[in-house]
């Protein structure tokens, strides 16, 4: 019953109640000759957690990954639009990229440590943006991230070892405090949980939840169930269209538009 | 509304068994309600001895119900129309049950009315029975085709059926005043119309579930009301 030929109805999007973090507005994207945004103008709220959920191929994760350029490094890719960090346009030829991506960190779907120690792992990114004066404050950092990440009880005796070595719901977390340690403001997920069991997936809930306090959120999931306990505002996504965006409540209780209702009730996707 | 079906269709078979069995409890309360509106005109004895067993099948759907709920709530993660769909079967079965309670209760003051006179306002209980019946009736019709229009028509009915309790707490104030003997008969027909009234408001409940359910959102304005005994002191008092 949804196709993308019919003329589309306008996204139901309602205002946010609190300050801005991220403003995208007509965001379009092409993969070579294929579109995979179209006319996206969404806002993510400050120190929210904000989901971004809809079936595969939708553009969530795309959309994402507009919001700290990750998409610059595919070549093919070209995006059209206005996107603001705090009102500055990120995509402005005066920003530096690098500078960008220590305010708009990244957690990937798989962990994906270095393949070095612990400590170094969570150093890495405090040493190249020179934010350490002394050992003992990257002492501290590196201290103050893993806690943050509730990982530092778990590594406090072995921080020398590989990264590697931890599981997959440690990995995640010490790549969470990997995110953390270059004090970003705004951390993008994408599908954090999809390669953990649920009892690391609750962690990591747990710490989305503790991180909003310090950092704005915006996360890629394939959980609805996941959606709507982490966040605060949802936007769903359909054939690279926002769809709907809204208080989480609402989007998974009595959302506005049908296709947000088919997909939340699992009629498609 | 477009009902796509369900990815996983075993949801769509729950869903629909949910509904069925709504629906089979609403048709058991409403002949309960019925019967023993009979019974308590035509003084049927051995009528209100069914209707009062017959209110087991009510209790035992309600059960059924909350089991399925429960079940459902756990394996589907319901959202959005689903899960308030469900949540609200929850509350209908509540409903449903109170109404075969008040049901029984009828069924069982008709058998203590049975051995006094004949009471007169017993052309109000009737018409009480009438609306109350039409508006259960309608409730689930409204279930059925998923129609909120006629789930709000229910929902505004049950001003005119608190009215009608009103004139017969009156009538039957009356009536105790001029000839204490007729109090026992009187005081449990003042039961019969306000259990007849509660389950109106129940109905009225059942209205605005179904409305919530299908449509996402609450029958706007303030519920009507008028029922307006408890106010009320002996007649002549204050007239």
């Amino acid at each position: 019953m949804v196709t993308t030929d019919q003329a589309q109805p306008k996204p139901v999007v309602m205002p946010l109640d609190g300050p801005v973090k991220i403003a995208a507005r007509g965001v379009n994207l092409w993969y070579g000759a294929k579109q995979a945004l179209f006319d996206v103008d969404l806002d993510v709220g400050a120190n929210q957690v904000t989901a971004l959920i809809g079936p595969s191929g939708c553009g969530k994760s795309t959309f994402l990954r507009c919001i700290n350029r990750m998409n610059d490094t595919i070549p093919t890719a070209r995006v059209v639009g206005d996107i603001r960090l705090d009102g500055e346009d990120i995509y402005s030829p005066a920003v530096d990229v690098v500078h960008l991506r220590a305010r708009v960190g990244m957690v990937f779907q798989k962990p994906n440590p270095f393949p070095k120690s612990i400590y170094d792992n969570v150093a890495y990114g405090p040493r190249i943006h020179g934010l350490a004066e002394s050992k003992s404050h990257l002492d501290d950092i590196v201290r103050f991230s893993l806690e943050r990440a509730g990982l530092w009880k778990e590594v406090a005796d072995r921080l020398p070892q590989p990264g590697t070595g931890l599981s997959g719901g440690q990995q995640q977390r010490l790549c969470i405090a990997r995110a953390i340690a270059v004090s970003p403001e705004v951390i993008l997920m994408d599908e954090p949980c999809s390669a953990l069991d649920p009892i690391a997936t609750a962690r990591i809930e747990e710490l989305i939840d503790d991180l909003r306090d310090n950092f704005t959120i915006a996360i890629v999931t394939h959980s609805m169930q996941q959606a709507a306990r982490v966040s605060q505002r949802t936007a769903f996504f359909h054939l690279g269209i926002l769809v709907e965006a809204g208080p989480t409540e609402q989007i998974f209780t009595s959302p506005l538009d049908q296709r947000t209702q088919d997909y939340v009730t699992g009629r498609f996707g | 509304m477009v009902d796509v079906p369900h990815t996983v269709k075993a949801f769509d078979d729950e869903l629909a068994a949910l509904q069925t069995k709504i629906l089979r409890m609403g048709g058991i309360a409403e002949a309960n309600v019925a019967a023993a509106v009979q019974s308590v005109i035509r003084r049927d004895r051995q009528l209100a001895d069914r209707t009062i067993v017959a209110d087991q099948r009510i209790d035992a759907f309600d059960g059924e119900i909350a089991d399925l709920v429960t079940r459902m709530l756990a394996l589907r993660q319901p959202m959005a129309q689903d899960l308030r769909m469900i949540v609200g079967a929850l509350r209908l079965a509540n409903d449903l049950e109170r109404i075969g309670d008040y049901a029984k209760n009828i069924a069982k003051r008709s058998i203590a009315i049975g051995v006094s006179a004949p009471q007169q306002p017993m052309h109000a209980i009737p018409r009480m029975g009438d609306m109350v019946l039409t508006m259960i009736k309608d409730v689930l019709d409204a279930l059925a085709n998923r129609d909120p229009e006629r789930a709000r028509s229910v929902w505004a009915r049950d001003p005119a059926l608190d009215e009608l309790y009103n004139s017969v707490f009156r009538e039957l104030l009356t009536y105790m005043m001029e000839d204490p003997r007729t109090i026992t008969a009187c005081a449990h027909m003042l039961f019969i119309a306000k259990n007849l009234e509660r389950i109106g408001d129940h109905a009225t409940n059942m209205a605005e579930t179904i409305h919530f359910a299908i449509v996402g959102a609450r029958i706007d304005g303030e519920r009507p009301k008028a029922d307006v005994t408890a106010e009320m002191s002996a007649p002549g008092k204050d007239a």
